[in-house]
């Protein structure tokens, strides 16, 4: 956990069903085996992935998947009220496909773990093709429940349940999907999602920041105080067109809005060029913008000044950019036999955010909060072989 | 009918307008109920598909597809939720916290 709470609970379309798929055929046997590597603002995020599916009969399909981050961190939430540190995290992940006509039942488990954050997800999906398998709906339910505890690498840290040392956190999830060949050349993707949380939300590594005239620095930290429940619902809409020189070019939109008072708008863009039967390359553009929260403030008047309050830079105001490149040969082993085809595939993003009301405090300033805004650039790494059989 | 006489010149005001609304609401309630109709209709007989399977040659190449190596966009969306508050509704599967 360590730089701040963050669950992800989404459980429909899990696994070869995707935002936009068919119900009525099970995802494709394949093995994939990732190194990933994420490095920005002081933090070094990087390790392995291996995701494999395999179908049993012409039913049944069932994959799992082992993820792990090994983190290497030196943030600016780090530095400001501590000292670097390192930790690792690990996932896994179950799911099973069960396919009865055209309607396919998905059902799985996540476990994460890291030291200070424990995570259990179930989750349910079903779709269905309709209309000569021109439509797949899809619906799905997901219910998560986190251990949330704490471990001291200097930070300032919170105390849970007066000192007995964890908290918890409840998740529950609800979407729908609807894909749809609109033309023999392009296709729609619309999703929806809504999701309750309770318990504790918030990170104990980060504190909020408020004005202190007996500081040197003229501030102090102290402990946040995020509300305990959370609501938010995102819709999202996707576009792809098969272009008449054999290439595609995909657009979506997302918006989303929840009880916080965060708004966050989406916008992304893609294009797929084969260049050969082997070579694949992929330029894609992202562009995210959201609004702060209610009760987030970059530096508060005084301390306890309202009831809730967060200086998490995830819950302030900014906009970020995002440019990805990416190439992939595919190649044809003749061993071992069952193998029908591989690809070797490289992805690079470069990751710009500007926040608008999340300023840099470790430069010196004369007056509080005077400090230039907070900018992050990183460079985000994806090599990865796949195997299909 | 007086209510759907204009109002005086000079007393122009939002009672001039409401009658019309409430003239053109039979339309749109026929209009709906039109569609309604059509759509339950239908279900009594197949929905003859506009692109036959014979023209999907297109839509089934791999580069058509939203989601062609789940591996990488679950790992790009956790990158992201990581640092952003938005989260869902783009089809892909995470869990824990992994808040780096």
């Amino acid at each position: 956990m360590r730089m701040h709470l963050r669950t992800r609970w989404l459980a429909a379309a899990a696994f070869g069903l995707g935002a936009v798929g068919r119900a009525d055929v099970l995802p494709e046997d394949r093995t994939d085996v990732l190194y990933h590597r994420y490095e920005g603002g002081g933090l070094t995020v990087q390790g392995p992935s291996v995701l494999v599916r395999k179908k049993f009969g012409d039913s049944l399909s069932v994959s799992y998947q082992y993820y792990e981050d090994l983190i290497s961190s030196a943030s600016i939430d780090v530095l400001s009220t501590a000292s670097p540190y390192k930790e690792k995290r690990t996932q896994h992940n179950l799911n099973v496909n069960y396919l009865h006509g055209s309607t396919l039942y998905s059902a799985g488990f996540i476990y994460s773990k890291e030291p200070d954050y424990k995570s259990n997800t179930g989750f349910l999906s079903v779709s269905q093709s309709m209309f000569g398998d021109l439509t797949t709906v899809s619906f799905g339910y997901s219910q998560g429940w986190d251990s949330v505890g704490e471990v001291d690498h200097g930070i300032v840290v919170q105390s849970f349940n007066n000192g007995i040392g964890h908290a918890n956190a409840n998740h529950r999830t609800w979407s729908a999907g609807v894909s749809q060949v609109l033309t023999r050349n392009l296709l729609l993707g619309v999703n929806f999602e809504a999701d309750e949380n309770d318990g504790y939300l918030q990170s104990p590594y980060r504190p909020v920041r408020f004005i202190d005239p007996f500081s040197i620095k003229g501030y102090s930290f102290g402990l946040a105080n995020a509300p305990n429940t959370r609501t938010g619902t995102a819709g999202s809409a996707q576009l792809k067109y098969y272009l008449p020189w054999r290439a595609a070019l995909d657009g979506s939109y997302r918006l989303y809005g929840d009880t916080w008072g965060i708004v966050a708008n989406t916008v992304k863009f893609g294009y797929t060029q084969p260049l050969s039967t082997a070579w694949t390359l992929e330029a894609s553009a992202r562009y995210y913008w959201q609004g702060h929260a209610n009760f987030y403030s970059d530096l508060y008047p005084y301390e306890d000044s309202q009831n809730f309050t967060s200086r998490d830079r995830e819950l302030a105001q900014f906009h970020s950019l995002s440019l990805g490149l990416g190439g992939s040969w595919e190649f044809h082993p003749g061993w071992p036999h069952w193998v029908d085809k591989g690809t070797v595939n490289f992805n690079y993003d470069r990751l710009h955010i500007n926040y608008q009301d999340f300023h840099d405090n470790l430069v010196q300033s004369v007056i509080p909060g005077d400090e230039p805004l907070y900018t992050l650039d990183a460079n985000i790494f994806q090599f990865f072989l796949s195997f299909w059989y | 009918m007086h209510r759907c006489q204009p109002a005086l010149p000079g007393r122009r005001s939002r009672r001039w307008y409401v009658p019309r609304l409430r003239a053109r609401l039979p339309a749109a309630v026929l209009l709906g109920g039109l569609v309604t109709g059509g759509i339950l209709l239908g279900g009594c007989s197949p929905i003859q598909p506009w692109v036959k399977p014979y023209e999907r040659e297109h839509l089934a190449d791999p580069i058509m597809s939203f989601d062609p190596n789940p591996i990488s966009s679950v790992y790009l969306d956790h990158v992201y939720e990581t640092r952003e508050g938005a989260r869902g509704a783009t089809g892909s599967v995470g869990g824990g916290c992994g808040c780096n």
